[in-house]
């Protein structure tokens, strides 16, 4: 990915760091942990604060497809992996905080012994349903503009053109049912062998279709922090692996509410006049995302739970999470677009 | 289990579809193929699918149940 922007002093420090050589400048490696741990106390809302939400995707980046130019061995460097932790600190708080707000533990949480698979599904897909937020997918299917459907598009690019990926992290992390179930979702999602099927090709089709730049992370600039955090979230799920029951919560709850919301973005696509090419990403979710919640739901999630009852509360953490993230990106949109201003943080970059 | 799993499954989901794995063709009633996209499908079986015979999650819009909850005080089924 290329480089982005810097956005404040932590992801410009860190940029700074990451244009030399690991080791080369220990210096500034101690100075920027100093910065970090004096500027955090300062940052009021970290899932909205885009120094923060920046850096957490550059750290991050280095382990999917990393940074253009920046040195390989920067990945497992002992003051970056540092650096991160005090990010990813204040970040799962945020998100633990977050998720309690949405829905309290006591509520999520049953107190007799933990469900069977079917039970965890249950709890699941009731916590999909019971989802009440602003509905992004209904304005796209009714009211959009074409503008609006290439903002949309740019906001789910920063994950949509690696999808699948994070959650990708857990299949070591997992054994037995719980895994092959996983591993069932993730061929699906990866094409079933097929590159041109796979669902971030598929997504790549669709920004060409529009003219936009399909370049994987073409728009990290353009988007807002928000749109950031809801990837970060699932990338600090999916790297910590005592985070697993949080990641297995976070696939369910994006596989079930996929299908019908899916049905509508094609519809908002087809209404200005878009074909099956572009709106084939939709259409596959529509369908695919119908087979994955019930896999993610029992198998997944159920089965984890059912091998580590323990993990059921952290499951129902990142189901939650999500909720509560994905309502305040949607908020955000919703809130730009009928006021008549644009969603995204900077208008669009010139073509390269 | 005390059985050699076969060769396909079908899953019967509480209030949704058959998830449907394993070796099989689906095809119409003159043996034609039916397009398929995918390897494990979920067949719909409320009836409310737009992509019939695949689920596309209808049946949570329209509260598809498989089974009556069972009314515990009156140890009868219940209406839903
Ligand atoms: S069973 Fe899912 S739509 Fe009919
Ligand atoms: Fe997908
Ligand atoms: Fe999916």
């Amino acid at each position: 990915m290329k480089i982005p922007e810097p956005r404040g002093p932590i992801s410009a420090g860190l940029l700074g760091i990451l244009a030399g050589e690991p080791g080369g400048d220990p210096v500034a490696q101690t100075s920027l942990e100093q910065l970090v741990t004096g500027q955090l106390p300062l940052v009021e809302d970290i899932v909205d604060d885009g120094d923060v939400q920046l850096a957490l995707l550059c750290l991050y980046e280095l382990h999917y497809g990393g940074l253009d130019g920046v040195d390989d061995r920067w990945e497992w460097n002992p003051g970056l992996i540092r650096i991160r932790q005090l990010l990813e600190e204040p970040f799962e708080h945020a998100l633990r905080a977050s998720a309690e707000l949405a829905v309290p533990e006591s509520d999520r949480v049953p107190s007799a012994a933990a469900p069977d698979s079917d039970g965890v599904a249950a709890l699941l897909f009731g916590l999909a349903q019971a989802d009440n937020g602003p509905s992004l997918s209904r304005y796209v299917a009714k009211k959009a503009t074409l503008e609006q459907l290439g903002e949309f598009l740019i906001h789910k690019s920063i994950y949509q053109l690696k999808e699948a990926d994070p959650h990708t992290w857990a299949i070591p992390r997992l054994a037995g049912r719980a895994k092959a179930a996983l591993v069932e979702i993730q061929a699906d999602e990866y094409g079933g062998g097929r590159p041109d099927r796979m669902h971030s090709a598929l997504f790549a089709r669709t920004m060409r279709g529009l003219g936009l730049d399909d370049r994987y992370g073409c728009y990290v600039d353009t988007v807002p922090a928000i749109s950031l955090a809801s990837v970060n979230m699932m990338s600090l799920f999916g790297l910590n692996r005592r985070l697993r029951g949080a990641i297995a919560g976070h696939l369910a709850i994006y596989e079930m509410t996929s299908s019908r919301p899916n049905q509508l973005y094609g519809s908002g696509f087809r209404r200005h006049g878009f074909d099956a090419h572009v709106t084939g990403y939709f259409d596959e979710h529509v369908e695919a995302d119908a087979v994955h919640e019930q896999i993610a739901g029992r198998d997944l999630a159920g089965g984890l739970v059912e091998t580590e009852p323990g993990l059921l509360a952290d499951v129902l953490f990142g189901a939650t999470a999500v909720l509560a993230i994905d309502a305040r990106l949607t908020v955000h949109i919703m809130d730009a677009w009928e006021n008549g201003r644009s969603s995204l943080r900077t208008g669009l970059p010139t073509a390269a | 289990m005390n059985q050699e799993p076969a060769d396909g499954s079908i899953v019967v989901c509480p209030d949704g579809p058959l998830i449907v794995r394993g070796d099989f063709e689906i095809v119409t009633p003159s043996g034609d193929l039916l397009p398929r996209q995918r390897k494990t499908v979920a067949l719909c079986r409320c009836g409310a699918s737009a992509i019939k015979p695949y689920c596309d999650g209808t049946h949570k819009l329209i509260g598809f149940r498989t089974e009556y909850p069972i009314d515990s005080a009156q140890g009868t089924k219940s209406q839903p």
